[in-house]
Parts: C-alpha cells; structure tokens; sequence
C-alpha cells in the first residue's frame, strides 16, 4: 500500500539511518508506512531495532505494511517551540497508539489543535523530509 | 543483605547561591564537598569513595578526584539525571555496610543559568531512541505534560490541583532566604501564569538555577565520633521505567517499584512517614509520585494534595519544606540532591521552625530522574534519626 505524501508544514530533516533502522527508513521513502513485528514471538514492538525487547531473539524483526490508523494516548500543545520549532508554536506533541498496538510518540497536525481529545482517531502522514525522497511519520485527526 | 542502619549521612551542604557566573563547575563541586565535609567534621582527607554523576565535568569522577585530591577506594558515576543521588545514597550504603569504606562524599553541581547545560540535556545525549523522538519538536515541559493530561484523563485530576503542589511549595519558601522564589502564590495565580505545554503553566515547572550541594556519609564507627546529629540511611531502593517496547504508560512512575523496595528494607510503612522530600521538576511529578509511593491510592493524588495536604507542618504529608525545586532550587536542572540535604535538615531539626515538623524521626527523599514520559529512574530513600 503506497501512501501519498503530504507536507504538513511541521519542522522537518532527513532521518538519520542507523544499521538496524535503515529497513524502517527505506520503507518510508518508498511510500510505506511500516510497524515492526517480531516473527519469534508474533508482537509488533517500538521503536524499530534487530533486536526484539519483547522477547530477546535477534534478526526475526519484519516490517510488515501497518493499517496507519491509531487514537491519541496523551498530547500537549506547545505554545513555545525551541530551535526549528522556534516560529511553529503552537503545535501537538502526542503519542498515538497504534491500531497494531505500540504507542509512538510523534506529532498530531489537525486543522483546530485546541479541538483535539485523547482517544481521538488519527491516521498517518508521511512528510517529505529533504530533497533525497526520505519521509518522516506524523499523524493527523480524521 | 540489608544496609538498614549501617550507614548514616553525616554532613550536608547546599550552595547558598542560585546564580554564579564566577566560578567553574569544578569550583562548585569542590565548594559544596568541602562544605558537606566541614559540616561532618571531616576533610577531603578523610573520604576513600566519591560518587558524582552527569553534572561533573571532564570525565566525571576521575576528573574530580584529581581536582579535589582524592585518594578513592571505590567510586560510582551512575547517571540517571536528577535521582543520581539518592541511587548513590543507596550505592554508597552497600559500599559502607559491606566494609568497602568508610567515609563516602556524594557531590552535584551545575550552572545553567550561566552557560552550563540546559533542561531536558544537551543535544546528542540520547540513544538509539533518539532518532524516533527527536524529530517532534519535544521538550521537556511537554513530556511532562503528556503525562500531565493522560493522569487528567483517566483520573480526573485538575490544574487547580496540580497547582495545589506548588502553592504549598511557595508557603514554605517564603521561610528560606537562599530560595530562588520567595513569593507565596495562589491557585489562580498559577492558573493565570502562561501556558508552556499543555496542561503544564510555567509554574508548574521547576526554576532554573545554578548552584550544587553535597553529602559526607559514614559507617556507625566513624559516625560516633563527629559532632552532628548522625541519620541512618534506613533503606534505599531504584528502579528504571522505560517505554517498554511501545507499551509506556504515563499514569505511574518507577516508584511504584522503587518505593516498595525502600519501605521492606526500612521496616516501616507510608504512614509511618513524618516527611517527605519528594522530586518535584514539575507539578505532576510530585503528584503521581505520592501516589506510586503508597501515600494514597493511584487516582487520588489530586485530592490528596489539595485543601493544604502536603503544607508543614500539619499537613497529610508535609514536603519539600525548603522551598523545593518548584521554588527553592533545582541545581544543574538536577533536583535530587536538595531533596536529600532538606530530608537531613528535618531530622536534625534544622529546618526553618515554622516548616520544621516536630518530632521528625523518619523521612523519605525520592527522586525522578529523565522524562517521565520515556525513560527514567526513580529512587527513594528511607533515613530516620538515631533513635528511629
């Protein structure tokens, strides 16, 4: 499933790859939203890594396709932004759980912020971040 | 093995200052060990095991050593942000009790009013996590705040009652003459303070200030012989909570681990507590603490702490009579060594008399240290007079 692009407006940077987080990247670029799954013991888990924290087996990590629905867990609004963020305020800090069940922290964007609730659906976005076709995930209301 | 009474805190010293911008960090921490071992009785001589944490410059505890002159048997530089120093108190304890050591000094210092490092760390400090929680534009009001919001949620917890924290913060306060804010405050004053991360005000938040201080600890043999009223280090216990594979929770703190641990080896209960110092980096941090220790049930922190709970010294639990970080001070962005030092003060009855609890024989200094929100380590300590 291939998502479209959306610039939410928001602070971005090309994320920084790292051996074991450079499949969940990729898949981003590519227009995926991905959740990473341990294979040993069946339990989607975050943040992405070779090793399972759940269960403690090495290389058994997929990236399937995740729904990239969730609701927001908890959020702040920041009414005063620091470095790149410095001219964005206000804007949501949250933790979106995830339909698959991890809960991720990120940002929510939506049209009246002072509106949004905890329980809240949301549903991914995937940021254009710098001119090399990389992506980073946020989330927005429905 | 227990460490219950076998080892006691025998100096104490806070910096007297909140904002120094003439001297080193290195100059601060030897400052406050030299005042730590003056109050013991003791001197830098006298110390075979050094505990400091991120705060101390260069290469931590080596560097300090070489500055202060320390001839060390044993030294720890465990890092968990502000619960550093009850986490030593407790390492220092084993240390002393299994006869490593006798006289262990435990130093903090920092300037971040003056160019030293800034809340929520230095950039770069962060782990593998880093890269999928660096990005949002977070800091460190609103991870508090996302816990903040979620209590609120699913417990019913107000602002008025998170302001009730630091309103009694500010009516103990006015009574210190070092503290960074004097100025008693009211709920609807903090109400109407400016909104810094929802639901967080900025007097929800902790000030920022220069400064350090410092304990010396010694076995019962070295102990006796020193002038100031020995405090046994009855128990200690730590735990680390993390985001748990994405499965974080922000309604609880690892004192629901840390503070069992320290009341078994104690031998005492929550209602056996005469005060309490209890970490306060923000409002919420001190609410959902009381709760995780077992001073009321989960839920029911924000009545607890309202209509004067937690006000010395007749309240349901009185705390951080010097002020605490919310108004006294909050060294290095680092508030768990003040939370020790004021423990000391009120059970020696050194607090100021209009916040000194009488009678105090037993009290509990517990620190929360890194996010509340991600990862941190709690730790609580249980110290009680000779006689206790």
């Amino acid at each position: 499933m291939t998502i479209e692009r959306t610039a939410t407006g928001l602070p971005t940077r090309p994320p920084h790859r790292a051996f074991d987080t450079e499949a969940f990247w990729d898949a981003l670029a590519a227009g995926r939203w991905v959740v990473p799954h341990c294979d040993a013991c069946g339990e989607f888990f975050w943040y992405p890594r070779r090793l399972c924290p759940l269960c403690g087996v090495w290389d058994r990590v997929s990236y399937p396709d995740a729904s990239g629905r969730g609701t927001i867990y908890s959020f702040s609004i920041l009414r005063k932004g620091q470095g790149p963020f410095r001219d964005r305020a206000p804007y949501v800090l949250a933790y979106v759980e995830l339909e698959e069940g991890p809960r991720l922290m990120t940002n929510v964007v939506a049209a009246d912020v002072e509106s949004l609730r905890i329980g809240q659906p949301v549903h991914v976005v995937l940021d254009p971040a710098g001119e090399g076709g990389d992506a980073v995930y946020r989330f927005a209301a429905d | 093995m227990s460490i219950r009474g076998k080892a006691f805190v025998v100096g104490a010293y806070e910096h007297p200052r909140r904002d120094i911008p003439d001297r080193t960090v290195s100059e601060i921490h030897a400052e406050v060990a030299s005042g730590a071992l003056a109050d013991a009785g003791l001197s830098l001589r006298d110390v075979d095991a050094y505990y400091c944490a991120g705060d101390a410059p260069g290469f931590g505890g080596l560097s300090m050593a070489d500055y202060l002159g320390l001839q060390l048997r044993h030294i720890d530089s465990t890092e968990t942000g502000g619960s550093s120093y009850e986490i030593h108190v407790g390492h220092a304890a084993a240390a002393i009790a299994a006869g490593k050591v006798q006289v262990a000094l435990i130093t903090l210092a920092g300037r971040p009013r003056n160019g030293g490092v800034q809340p929520g760390g230095n950039p770069g400090m962060s782990g593998a996590e880093g890269e999928f929680e660096n990005l949002w534009g977070g800091q460190i009001a609103g991870y508090y705040a996302m816990a903040a919001r979620r209590h609120m949620h699913e417990f019913g917890t107000t602002s008025a009652q998170l302001a009730e924290v630091k309103v009694a913060a500010s009516l103990h306060a006015r009574h210190n003459p070092n503290a960074f804010l004097r100025d008693v405050v009211t709920v609807d004053e903090v109400l109407a303070s400016p909104m810094v991360a929802d639901p967080l005000h900025r007097l929800d938040c902790c000030v920022i200030t220069d400064g350090g201080g410092a304990l010396g600890r010694a076995s019962p043999a070295a102990a006796r012989s020193l002038a100031r009223p020995p405090v046994a280090v009855l128990g200690h216990g730590e735990a680390v909570k993390h985001t748990a594979a994405g499965r974080v929770d922000l309604t609880h703190t690892g004192a629901v681990w840390s503070g069992p641990a320290a009341f078994e080896e104690a031998g005492v209960t929550p209602a056996d507590i005469d005060y309490a110092s209890i970490y306060d980096s923000f409002t919420i941090t001190v609410l959902q603490a009381i709760e995780d220790l077992g001073f009321c049930a989960k839920g029911e922190g924000g009545r607890f702490v309202s209509d004067g709970g937690l006000v010395a010294p007749h309240g349901r639990l009185p705390f951080n009579t010097d002020g605490g970080g919310l108004c006294n001070n909050h060294p290095a962005n680092r508030g768990g060594m003040t939370k020790l030092i004021e423990a000391v003060r009120q059970l020696r009855g050194e607090a100021h008399p209009a916040v000194q609890v009488p009678n105090c024989r037993l009290a509990l200094a517990h620190g929360t240290g890194g996010s509340l929100a991600t990862r941190h380590a709690s730790a609580t300590v249980i110290l009680g007079r000779a006689d206790a």
